[in-house]
């Protein structure tokens, strides 16, 4: 039953890879999407999917999901409509051996749900002291470098970056100055002032951001960074861009709504890293975003309610995104009126550009990574709704609009409401 | 947004901070204070508003003085007041914040007044309570890490009501760390508030927060420019950690730019009153000349500040 032959029928299929929306079918077999309007020559479908009223589009790509639990956070991507994700390598223990990143490969493989795609550690046990084996990292399945949260010293980023431009590796940064964001919990700014939180300049992102295009130029180094937070740092990326540096960037889907007010009374579940800044910076990474200098992610962080159950400054980090990421990218399309072919670029094609994978459309030859969802229905955002054992979120009661109704990966239905 | 300290009769179930309440329940608070003043002076210092009501002084940082007066206050009040100091038991052993909570709601706590590191943990607190519809407990802060102290607030709005009688017309000076002072925010949301004409925030720049001027003060960088024509200078402790370092060379060299002097407190209107909220560091942030000077109202914040808890805490029962 895993291969069979399916026909999707009645839908809005949007591709923004090939620049389509319109109503066409769309035909699978042997895991991949063989056509699309028309069936091929001698199709006969196993099965057929009635799509009336529903998008069709290609499977979510996520760059950033972290995996508490394997399986429930793999079940709560595909019940998000995500079929590829990135795992940063700040698991515990980090992914700084091939045999770590081999299990973790193989265990989502054997769970047949969203493909997991590691990124290694940068440096052994993200110590920041000696660079980890980054051939048997990539050997094992690793398709960039990363440090996560962790800082690194300039020298060692600078040879961590000639070393993987030697092999063509990619390597992604969280850019934070960790000097400037120093005991740093919001952003430093009128609410954190007001509300006697120690706050995280602006400067802490644009210095390492400055830095990291800097090492990047003159080593040629392939580099994406990571959750920008500021204004001033899409500007930087935007100007180097310019420059035709090859750098990307991408903004968490909650630094896309939220802001530094969205704290109030110290709501730890308004606690990001980087923090939630100013609404100026909010709507420059809207901009960004909408001219497609930056990608989304979710930036999923499962934090249970131990880690949330404390004084702001002393709560972890983080929320839950996978289920949300679709919904909220859908509610940024609508309120900055962008079609949303081009907002699920976003969250598809462009990432999977990023990562260099083969996912993120619907092209006929393509891996049959296909998410189905209602965009009109809505639901209620609450424990028992998110599959993810990360149950927090800022959106904890809202109502989100938007829901996953299929999801395929391989041509697999390996998600069904 | 909700305010976590009032009910939605917009009365006092909790206080937190001074942000957010309203000009007239101010207002009410020094004039019940007010109405205690005359108790402290009687043979027997009891009334019994909170007769068979436990306090339970929960300080998870170290302040003598500061839980002495609630004890004083509550006592006065008639309650049973039961001091916990919790940064010596249950937290060294691993419980948190809302472990030790618990602990005392089933100890049949009336009324918390907590004292915490960390800012926001009385808020913690109270949305605890909400969830588990305790809305008979009452928290009251007496101080969150860098955020607020509002019965110092309140007890300074006191002490420059009963000199200055009117705020529209006042012009206060908060002198120097600002960045990591609960008392500066408590003090600067009140007078703002109270509607005082002018409040500034005189410090280095390594002492003022970011944005400070979003709550409404004038920045000044000089004392001399600071205490010009002030009718109330608020002279704010340095704590001994930050007197070298990143943030200040030394304390002989703050006291050179920032320390209240005569010579500077001359600058200040003729009948201008220095106020402190203790413990204070002499010749640092202040000059013996002054501190010990006839426009210092130092004590007398003290005792108005038995009142003004005194007042806090009748109110909060009653609610």
């Amino acid at each position: 039953m895993n291969r069979q032959n399916l026909h999707i029928r009645n839908a809005r299929l949007i591709d923004p890879r090939n620049g389509l929306d319109e109503p066409l079918d769309l035909f699978v077999s042997d895991a991949r999407i063989t056509a699309i309007g028309q069936p091929p020559a001698g199709f006969s479908a196993d099965r057929s999917i009635d799509a009336s009223g529903l998008i069709v589009c290609p499977g979510l790509v996520d760059l950033s999901t972290r995996l508490g639990g394997i399986e429930p956070e793999l079940a709560a991507a595909v019940a998000g409509g995500v079929t590829s994700l990135a795992c940063p390598p700040d698991t515990k223990p980090p992914l700084d051996e091939p045999g770590l990143v081999e299990r973790l490969v193989r265990r989502s493989e054997t769970l047949g749900l969203a493909r997991v795609y590691p990124i290694g550690a940068l440096t052994q046990a993200l110590a920041g002291q000696r660079l980890a084996e980054m051939n048997g990292l990539a050997r094992a399945g690793c398709i960039g470098f990363s440090q996560a949260n962790q800082p690194i010293d300039t020298q060692l980023l600078l040879r961590a970056m000639q070393y993987a431009a030697t092999f063509s590796y990619a390597l992604r940064l969280r850019p934070q100055d960790q000097f400037l964001a120093r005991d740093g919990v919001a952003h430093d700014g009128e609410v954190a002032s007001r509300l006697g939180l120690t706050g995280i300049p602006v400067s802490a992102e644009t210095v390492a951001v400055a830095t990291a295009l800097q090492l990047a130029s003159e080593t040629g180094v392939r580099l994406h960074l990571s959750r920008l937070s500021s204004a001033a740092g899409v500007e930087l990326v935007r100007a180097a861009k310019r420059s035709r540096l090859p750098v990307s960037c991408d903004v968490a889907i909650h630094h896309l709504h939220l802001s530094e007010m969205d704290i109030g009374y110290f709501d730890s579940n308004a606690r990001f890293d980087p923090p939630l800044r100013a609404h100026s910076d909010r709507d420059a990474l809207r901009a960004a975003v909408r001219e497609g200098l930056a990608a989304i992610c979710s930036d999923h962080t499962p934090v249970d309610a131990d880690g949330k159950q404390l004084p702001f400054a002393e709560a972890t980090p983080g929320a839950t995104g996978l289920e949300l990421l679709l919904p909220l990218t859908l509610l940024w399309a609508q309120q900055v009126k962008l079609p949303l072919a081009e907002a699920l670029a976003r969250i598809t094609c462009d990432p999977a550009e990023i990562l260099g994978i083969d996912g993120g459309s619907l092209s006929v030859g393509s891996r049959a990574d296909i998410c189905i969802f209602d965009p009109d229905e809505a639901w209620r955002v609450s424990p028992e709704a998110l599959r993810s054992q990360g149950k927090n979120t800022p959106y904890l009661g809202y109502e989100m609009s938007g829901r996953v109704r299929m999801t395929l990966v391989g041509g697999r239905i390996v998600f069904e409401a | 947004m909700h305010n976590p300290q009032l009910n939605a009769n917009g009365e006092l179930t909790h206080l937190l901070s001074i942000e957010g309440l309203p000009r007239e329940l101010i207002h009410q608070i020094l004039d019940t204070a007010s109405s205690f003043i005359e108790v402290s002076d009687r043979d027997v210092k009891k009334v019994p508003l909170l007769r068979g009501k436990s306090v339970f002084n929960v300080f998870f940082e170290n302040s003598t003085r500061t839980r002495t007066t609630f004890e004083i206050a509550a006592k006065r009040l008639s309650a049973d007041v039961i001091n916990l100091d919790v940064t010596r038991s249950s937290t060294a052993k691993g419980e948190t914040l809302l472990d030790t909570v618990d602990n005392l709601i089933a100890m049949h706590a009336d009324m918390f007044v907590v004292r915490h590191a960390a800012s926001g943990a009385p808020h913690l607190i109270t949305e605890h309570l909400r969830r588990l519809g305790r809305n008979d407990v009452h928290v009251v802060n007496a101080g969150d890490g860098r955020h607020a102290h509002p019965t110092q607030g309140l007890l300074d709005m006191y002490t420059i009501r009963h000199y200055k009688k009117d705020f529209s017309n006042l012009v206060v000076a908060v002198v120097g760390d600002i960045l990591h002072s609960r008392v500066a925010r408590s003090d600067i949301t009140a007078l703002t508030t109270l509607g005082a004409a002018e409040v500034r925030a005189v410090g280095p720049k390594t002492l003022l927060p970011a944005a400070i001027e979003r709550m409404g003060v004038r920045v000044c960088h000089d004392l001399r420019e600071g205490v010009r024509d002030c009718d109330v200078v608020i002279m704010l402790r340095l704590q001994n950690e930050r007197m070298n370092g990143a943030l200040l060379p030394s304390a002989r060299e703050y006291f050179s730019c920032y320390g209240l002097t005569p010579e500077i407190l001359a600058l200040a209107k003729p009948d201008a009153i220095v106020m402190h909220p203790g413990p204070m560091n002499r010749g640092v942030e202040i000059d013996s000349d002054v501190a010990d000077g006839p426009q210092a109202v130092i004590l007398p914040q003290v005792t108005f500040g038995i009142a003004v808890r005194m007042a806090v805490m009748g109110i909060l029962a009653g609610n």
